[in-house]
């Protein structure tokens, strides 16, 4: 009987009830759908870093990550793949690459740019490039003098599939090494700043141009899930312990990307008790009105017998079942909204320079995760009851008669 | 005869802006069991505020009360929210029910605050609501009863968990004569038969003429206090 008369006073004033409801329910469905869009955002950012080359674990010669120069390199890369083929695990990819600063030009332009050699069967299940060719052809295993050019560098250089780009840098003998390609493929990647930065030949021509021989300046490995990276940069630093590697995770390479992410998990619960003390405003208001309307009945019940935890209790009661049904109705509009933005996701392109900049992918989808559902749930139902709880002791506090005069 | 209310010494004071009002100054008063009596006198006399002491619904500033052997100095607010929920019903002049119960529901509520099983409530609010005239409107809310039934009601309630005294204050004050004069008939046959004692506080002439002990309080004292002969 208790939830009963709860359920009915809740309906003696439906219009102030709905308020109340209607100001859950955008509170709960803005949590859900802004936090589902903050993790889509740090997904993609994630999503970016990692297939912009850098993998879940890199593996350098020890100095490297601090002078990323040819002199630097790992000059025995078979020791480690025999090591690479033991230790990871099942649906685990890896691939060596040779990565140089150079200097590509043609007739009418010129800009600096980072050469990537890779290894073109190992690399499409590795990083973007194996699926970003969108004209021309993707390089193939013999290629000599291939070459895949941005989409963004190639329409600032004026060029096309089948045309020349010169690159110019310094071999392992410190001379300057230069060479003509002809482009195979222009490639598309997320960030436009990947397609003016990148160049990809094959590791054996970048190793002939070069002059490097076997070397090559990284090794770097994709595993079934990105959790799995601390675990098995620590595993493999262990079993390759004495041969002078750097062996990281993809947190450790990219720390500014990992501080984003630690960053935006304290976002997003500040933002849900941002959304909540506005919300909460309009809940403490309005209970505090509904109470003291009623302050006469609760010294009526007082004068029953009724205990004042009593009181508090019932109060509390209809602010449960405000508070349920507001999350319920939130819960469902911000879950269908995530889904319904899950096929073809909010597109940035109007900000693209700005979204760049910050490592965002330009399309960005939701991504509901149960630790920020449970997360608004909570933070809702608990801070909720909170407010809720100063109105319900005043009204206990009266005395009967104090209560039934009270206007 | 035995005691059931007694007050001795009782004083209380209220503020009203910078005012301080002396609702009442060392007031004796015993109250025999079955007694069916009225606290008389002028607005501001200080009879409600007598009445509302004697059922714990407020505390003297000095002075000792003891109702049905149960002295209310050193008790707390939940001791003395049961001992009103199991000694002592009260009716009021008005705002006496809950809106959003029935009548039936209305007279449960208090044997609902004191864990009585469901059947057994329900079973006996509609005996009490037959006892008072109100058959068939069980299922009726507060705003579909008339002044008087819902009166009806508040002594439905007011008795229906057997209290041994019932605290009225001004019971017709918004009912006209005739269902003010069955109301109080209907208390008085409330207290012949179950022996409840019934202690209202009134200025109607139609209640004192009920009574058969009437108190006059002026000006927070006791002026007289009268027995009659029996009703």
């Amino acid at each position: 009987m208790d939830l009963q008369i709860a359920w009915r006073n809740i309906w003696r004033n439906p219009r102030r009830t709905t308020v109340i409801l209607i100001a859950v329910v955008i509170g709960v469905w803005s949590m859900i759908f802004l936090g589902a869009l903050m993790r889509g955002i740090i997904r993609g950012m994630i999503h970016n870093g990692i297939t912009t080359l850098t993998g879940h674990v890199q593996i350098h010669q020890q100095q490297y990550p601090d002078d990323p120069s040819i002199d630097n390199s790992i000059d025995d890369p078979a020791a480690i793949t025999q090591v690479l083929e033991q230790q990871l695990s099942d649906g685990s990819h890896w691939a060596t690459r040779v990565r140089v600063n150079a200097i590509a030009s043609n007739a009418r332009h010129n800009a600096s740019v980072t050469l990537v050699g890779i290894d073109p069967p190992k690399e499409k299940a590795l990083s973007f490039i194996g699926s970003a060719v969108t004209q021309g052809r993707y390089l193939e295993a013999d290629d000599t003098n291939a070459i895949l050019v941005g989409r963004a560098l190639a329409k600032r250089f004026e060029t096309k599939p089948g045309r020349k780009l010169i690159l110019m840098t310094q071999d392992n003998t410190g001379q300057i090494a230069s060479k003509a390609f002809r482009i195979a493929g222009i490639f598309q990647a997320e960030m436009e700043s990947t397609e003016k930065s990148y160049l990809f030949i094959t590791r054996k021509a970048a190793q002939n141009m070069l002059k490097m021989g076997p070397a090559v300046s990284e090794i770097s490995i994709l595993l079934p899930s990105p959790d799995q990276a601390s675990q098995t940069a620590q595993r493999l630093d262990t079993q390759l312990a004495g041969q002078q590697l750097a062996v990281r995770s993809w947190q450790e390479a990219l720390p500014l990307l990992q501080s984003y992410l630690e960053l935006y998990d304290s976002f997003i619960l500040i933002w849900f008790v941002v959304v909540f003390v506005a919300m909460g405003f309009g809940i403490l208001n309005t209970t505090l009105m509904a109470v003291f309307e009623r302050m006469r009945e609760f010294g009526l019940l007082k004068a029953l017998g009724m205990r004042p935890i009593r009181i508090v209790k019932g109060i509390l009661t209809e602010a449960l079942i405000i508070l349920f049904v507001g999350i319920l109705i939130g819960n469902g509009l911000g879950l269908f909204s995530c889904y319904a933005l899950s096929f073809h996701g909010i597109n940035l392109s109007a900000l693209a320079q700005g979204v760049e900049y910050a490592g965002m992918s330009r399309v960005i989808i939701p991504q509901v995760i149960a630790k920020d559902l449970l997360g608004a749930n909570l933070v809702v139902l608990l801070l909720g009851l909170l407010v809720c709880l100063y109105p319900a002791v005043k009204a206990a506090r009266f005395t009967p008669v104090e209560a039934m005069v009270h206007n | 005869m035995t005691t059931i209310v007694s007050c001795k010494g009782i004083s209380k004071t209220y503020q009203q802006g910078k005012v301080t009002v002396n609702a009442l100054t060392n007031v004796d008063l015993s109250v025999e069991t079955g007694g069916f009596m009225a606290l008389a006198g002028p607005s501001g006399s200080g009879k409600t505020t007598l009445l509302n002491l004697i059922g714990g619904l407020d505390n003297p500033d000095s002075g000792t009360i003891q109702v049905d052997g149960q002295t209310y100095t050193h008790l707390n607010g939940s001791q003395m929210a049961d001992l009103r929920l199991h000694r002592i019903g009260f009716i009021f002049q008005a705002y006496n029910l809950i809106p959003v119960l029935s009548a039936v529901e209305n007279v449960e509520y208090v044997m609902l605050l004191q864990g009585v099983a469901a059947d057994e409530r329900r079973e006996r609010a509609r005996e009490v609501l037959d006892t008072v005239g109100l058959s068939g409107k069980y299922d009726r809310r507060p705003a579909e009863l008339s002044g008087g039934q819902q009166q009806r009601v508040a002594v439905a309630r007011a008795i229906v968990a057997h209290p041994s005294i019932v605290l009225a204050d001004e019971p017709t004050a918004n009912l006209d004569s005739k269902t003010g004069e069955s109301l109080l008939a209907l208390m008085l046959q409330m207290n012949r038969e179950r022996s409840v004692t019934f202690i209202f506080s009134t200025h109607d002439n139609m209640v004192m003429d009920f009574a058969r002990r009437i108190v006059m309080i002026r000006d927070g004292r006791i002026d007289s206090d009268q027995n009659k002969t029996d009703r």
